[in-house]
């Protein structure tokens, strides 16, 4: 028997008997819920609402936190599987995911207060409440230390002013986890409820990639939040950046998934259509394309496996994850648009996979990190020399 | 009330089946296995059911191979509250009246008020096992089943079936089995706390003595039929089944018309 192209090196057998099922539910809920409508609602540059109850009512929501807030104590093996699933589907899809979970909710969880948590966590876990991440400025992206959002700390506690872009789901959210500088110059964190006064959001309209997904400007306009809204656990910028290194592990096993798909697309395609009086896959051109398909999608579940065994460990190190996410990315980048070239014309269209996943895919090579960031990163653990 | 829910494990539907020449049962290596589709929707009624009358002990029962608690892991992840799993080396070779017996003794004394199983198993296709464990048990049993109402205090059932061109309506006295038909419910998937959940929950291992079967009625030497054969057929037919809404499957078909049949 042929060898699965999808488990080629029988990963699966890597993973517990709970790992699996997680990643067979959201599976289906993919093959069932999001592959018969995503094209359309990315042509239409929307994000499909209706997932969303769907995706909280399967515990996708926050599902690596304890039970008390609403999560379901996943392994980290087993999140990585979900979000490789969900970006099989989309990549907006499983940002939308990553923004929710390891982003907005870690934070509440990780720096925030117990009330704080018990407020917003399990409304977050049930999908009622969205959140997002405004880290990102017009002039503040892959140096984040330059941000210019300010907060003020007044008698009744604090005003913040500035203006963040490219945030996920911006007007879709409840709560923004906002990050601001203080007088003293010190990153800190707060929690900014959708329609507090001052506070305003937008949708960016012109985007070519990720357009399944919602990406949005706040303005902050001398915005009065309590303390009671601040993070308290937070310290400096390093706490914005461990969130992004829970959002970056969950890319680097997404983008395979998206890897996956693009591949299985092109195995297909390519039995079927005939080139001058053959399946196109009898040509030799073609099996080194696919073979080259493959490397990259069996290198990426392995480094994503053992990224997730690490983290399980408990020995995982940013820099493990920058490497991986630079690498998982620009690999599946590199699939997609194989599977772009063997599709001809219809690999241009949203009827197919390809060109859709590959455009997304040119957003997730330069968030959470642009590939040259994790260079600097890598090679600064490696050379001791930062190069920013 | 107490449900129980057959269930068997067999090869996904997508799965190429092959068998060894010679061999009487199909090759095993490389197969992924599922729930059968129609114990799916036995399995949702169970789950139905108890949202509807609230308190409602749902025990699944599968007969195979240790790799069937796979089957039982996903139906205690969906919210079944126990499991049994009724495996012995000595069923090698049973047939569906062998594996009838087997699970009624598994059964019997457990006081289910309603057992639901799948009108047939999508691997051999019997459609005979809910039946006979009826039989085995003495209880009514009641096939194809596409709607099922409890009436929890009068101790009866009502269950609707389509048939080819009418439909019934069959009141029936509880404890009975169900076979469930395609149209009964649509089954949920499970949620990744209930998939944590089912990894604390039990299930429960009866073997051949446990049941209180001799051997003599077990495997190959208790089983009604016997496989002289098995093979697959040199040139398989290419069958291609679309299923969804036909605002789906419509494009589909188009599409599959225009780039693989070419007669568009
Ligand atoms: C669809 C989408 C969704 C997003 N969602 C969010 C969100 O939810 N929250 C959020 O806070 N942000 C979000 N972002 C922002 C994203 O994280 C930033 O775009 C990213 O950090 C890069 O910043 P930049 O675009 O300002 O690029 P720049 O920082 O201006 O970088 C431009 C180029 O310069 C390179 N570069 C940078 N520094 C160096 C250096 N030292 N040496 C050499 N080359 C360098 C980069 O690699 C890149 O190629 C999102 C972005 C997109 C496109």
């Amino acid at each position: 028997m042929p060898n699965n192209p999808m488990d080629y090196y029988l990963i699966d057998e890597m993973f517990s008997a709970d790992e699996r099922a997680v990643r067979d539910t959201v599976r289906k809920f993919v093959d069932r819920e999001v592959k018969p409508i995503i094209g359309e609602a990315w042509l239409k540059g929307e994000f499909p609402m209706p997932l969303i109850p769907k995706m909280a009512e399967l515990g996708l929501f926050g599902s690596t936190l304890p039970e008390e807030y609403g999560g379901a104590g996943l392994s980290p093996i087993a999140y990585g599987l979900m979000m490789q699933e969900l970006e099989r589907g989309d990549s907006g899809l499983r940002s939308f995911a990553s923004v929710q979970s390891s982003l907005s909710m870690f934070a509440i969880y990780k720096f925030g207060t117990e009330e704080q948590r018990r407020r917003w966590l399990p409304q977050m876990t049930a999908g009622k409440v969205i959140g997002c991440y405004g880290l990102t400025e017009p002039d503040a992206g892959s140096d984040p230390g330059a941000m210019i959002t300010r907060a003020r700390k007044t008698d009744k506690g604090w005003v913040l002013s500035g203006v963040k872009r490219w945030i996920t789901n911006g007007t879709l959210a409840g709560v923004a986890v906002v990050w601001a500088k203080d007088e003293d110059g010190q990153i800190q964190g707060f929690l900014v409820e959708k329609g507090q006064p001052g506070f305003t959001t937008k949708d960016m309209k012109t985007k070519v990639s990720m357009r399944a997904s919602i990406t949005s400007e706040l303005y902050l306009d001398g915005v009065e939040v309590p303390e009671a809204s601040r993070l308290p656990g937070v310290k400096g910028l390093g706490s914005a950046l461990s969130c992004l290194t829970e959002a970056r592990y969950g890319i680097a096993w997404g983008v395979v998934g998206a890897a996956m798909d693009c591949l299985k697309e092109a195995i297909d395609y390519t039995a079927t259509r005939t080139v001058f009086g053959q399946p196109l896959a009898a040509k030799q051109l073609t099996q080194e394309r696919l073979t080259d398909m493959l490397a990259r999608v069996v290198g990426g579940q392995l480094l994503a496996a053992r990224l997730g065994q690490i983290k399980a460990a408990g020995k995982l190190t940013y820099a493990h994850v920058s490497l991986a996410k630079r690498e998982n990315v620009r690999r599946s980048l590199e699939v997609a648009r194989m599977d772009r070239e063997l599709l001809g014309a219809n690999g241009i269209t949203t009827e197919y996979n390809a060109i859709r996943h590959m455009v997304n895919l040119e957003t997730v090579d330069t968030y959470e990190g642009a590939y040259e960031v994790h260079s600097l990163i890598v090679g600064r653990d490696l050379t001791g020399q930062a190069a920013f | 009330m107490k449900v129980a829910v057959l269930v068997k494990h067999v090869p996904d539907t997508e799965t190429r089946i092959q068998v060894k020449p010679g061999d009487k049962k199909i090759n095993e290596e490389g197969v992924t296995y599922i729930i059968s589709p129609f114990d799916e929707f036995a399995m949702e009624e169970a789950l139905l059911l108890r949202e509807r009358l609230g308190d409602v002990q749902i025990t699944a029962v599968a007969l195979g191979p240790q790799k069937a608690t796979e089957a039982l892991r996903t139906c205690l992840a969906l919210g079944a509250d126990d499991a049994i799993l009724v495996s012995d080396p000595a069923f090698e070779g049973a047939d569906a009246y062998v594996t009838a017996k087997a699970l009624a003794a598994a059964l019997k004394g457990g006081n289910y008020d309603l057992i639901l199983a799948g009108k047939q198993a999508v691997d051999d296709d019997a459609a005979y096992v809910g039946t006979a464990v009826a039989e085995f048990l003495d209880l009514p049993v009641i096939n194809l089943v596409t709607k099922l109402e409890v009436n929890k205090a009068a101790g009866t059932a009502v269950a609707a079936r389509d048939l080819d061109g009418y439909s019934q309506v069959i009141e029936v006295k509880l404890p009975a089995v169900f076979t469930a038909q395609k149209g009964l419910n649509n089954p949920r998937l499970p949620a990744l706390m209930g998939i944590m959940k089912a990894k604390k929950k039990e299930i429960r291992t009866l073997n051949a003595q446990a049941l209180g079967l001799a051997p003599n009625e077990l495997g190959a030497e208790g089983a009604k039929v016997e496989v002289k054969e098995m093979f697959v057929p040199s040139k398989a037919r290419k069958n291609k089944v679309l299923t969804g809404a036909p605002a789906e499957t419509a494009p589909e078909l188009v599409k599959l018309l225009a780039e693989e049949a070419k007669v568009l």
